[in-house]
């Protein structure tokens, strides 16, 4: 790991303060994907802000039809929260089977998502639930948020404070984990919320996607049986060591069939 | 970038100067001495180096020295209550021969431990198997593992530790 300024602010006025003129500046949330691409030398951060000690950015609560869980609640937190537990019971399951429990003590909701591993669990969450991200200068919507691999809508210095997620009326997230890592190989969530029913896929291709074919059929029969026939397409998805295209197009059928049956238990 | 840092380990108030990019795991074994966390894959997936940070597990491979200042740490080191008094989890492996080269066992300890108070003392074996998924043992020694943790919840329990 190369050496950095090390900065851990009270308030997010300042660590947005501190990143302030240092374009190689970085923030931390719980360092779980910063600190081993720091100690492979993978990034070089002349500074590395820490906002543990921003406690305004922690914590869940329940705003009418939403929950919102802010940036910096850590994982652990929100599998065993009874608020999350109570609207989007998905969304606490999906939290508690996020890597392995040392993890998911220091990993965060917003880190996870600013960071948009293609294998991550949250933004399949995020876009199914179709929430709403808050940083420190405006509103994401859930679709224009995710925009390829680690590639997000967040500008020079914006920050995630929280994520805003509609109840629903039924969901599950279902994913194979890589025996590993416990990233997902494919993870499928899918929810029907007031809005209509959304299928969101994780680890299958380079970013977070919709399977509009088995949106459309779910929303007028929300059974695995309508969506069995819908093949996904393996171009574009992600192949390497772990598994091929054409098998992960696979898994997300029936992940999203596990998912359906799960959420309609 | 050198800072100082003070932090509790093992009930033990402790300083020191260290680089930010110091680790956690180094500042315990380099800096302090207490090379009962060991270090296994480096890449955060063996869990041969967890402690408790304030009450909760972690890696501490993949936590900056910097980041625990002002915590409590304890480490395998501080478990027993002394020389001859092992705490009831180190008991159950000793009793249950839940280790082969010994190498894993230090963060698997530390990992029993914490799963043990996080289902208040009540779990079964499937998810002991689950909780473990952040400790490999590469002798496969799982089994034993697994029994010698079923164990020692109980006897946590009527020792109220």
């Amino acid at each position: 790991m190369y050496d950095f300024a090390y900065h851990r602010p009270k308030s997010l006025a300042d660590a947005l303060a501190l990143l302030k003129g240092k374009p190689e500046g970085r923030v931390m949330s719980g360092g779980m994907t910063l600190i081993p691409t720091l100690k492979q030398r993978l990034a070089k951060p002349s500074d590395v802000v820490d906002l543990a000690g921003v406690k305004e950015l922690a914590g869940i609560k329940v705003e009418g039809n939403n929950v919102v869980i802010g940036g910096m609640t850590r994982h652990a937190d929100v599998a065993t929260s009874a608020d999350v537990k109570g609207a989007i019971p998905a969304l606490a399951y999906l939290a508690g089977h996020i890597g392995d429990p040392q993890v998911r003590n220091r990993g965060t909701i917003g880190g996870s998502i600013a960071n948009n591993d293609p294998a991550a669990d949250y933004p399949a969450a995020v876009v199914a639930l179709n929430a709403t991200v808050t940083t420190n200068t405006g509103k994401h919507a859930a679709d224009s948020f995710f925009k390829g691999l680690f590639e997000t809508a967040l500008g020079e210095g914006e920050l995630v404070t929280s994520v805003s997620f509609p109840k629903a009326e039924k969901a599950a997230y279902m994913k194979f984990p890589n025996p590993a890592s416990r990233y997902a190989m494919v993870g499928v969530f899918v929810a029907k919320t007031a809005g209509g029913v959304r299928v969101a896929v994780t680890g299958a291709g380079p970013s977070v996607f919709r399977v509009k074919a088995m949106e459309d059929a779910l929303a007028k029969n929300f059974s695995s049986a309508a969506i069995k026939d819908i093949k996904i397409p393996a171009d574009g998805l992600n192949s390497d060591i772990h598994g091929s295209a054409e098998y992960r197009a696979h898994l997300v059928g029936v992940m999203a069939r596990r998912a359906v049956d799960a959420a309609n238990k | 970038m050198t800072i100082s840092v003070a932090m509790t380990v093992n009930g033990k108030s402790v300083s020191g100067k260290v680089e930010a990019r110091t680790l956690l795991v180094q500042f315990l074994r380099e800096h302090l001495g207490m090379t009962g966390t060991h270090v296994g894959c480096d890449t955060s997936q063996c869990g041969a180096c967890v402690v408790h940070v304030d009450g909760k597990s972690v890696k501490s491979c993949t936590m900056l020295a910097v980041q625990a200042e002002g915590s409590k740490v304890i480490t395998i080191e501080g478990l027993a209550e002394s020389a001859d008094k092992l705490h009831p989890m180190q008991e159950s492996f000793r009793e249950n021969h839940a280790l082969q080269c010994g190498f894993c066992t230090p963060g698997m300890v530390m990992s029993a431990i914490d799963m043990v108070k996080r289902h208040n003392y009540q779990l079964d074996e499937a998810t002991v198997r689950r909780e473990l998924e952040g400790n490999l043992c590469r002798c496969t020694g799982y089994h034993n593992i697994v029994k010698a943790i079923l164990a020692a919840a109980p006897a946590m329990k009527s020792a109220g530790v």
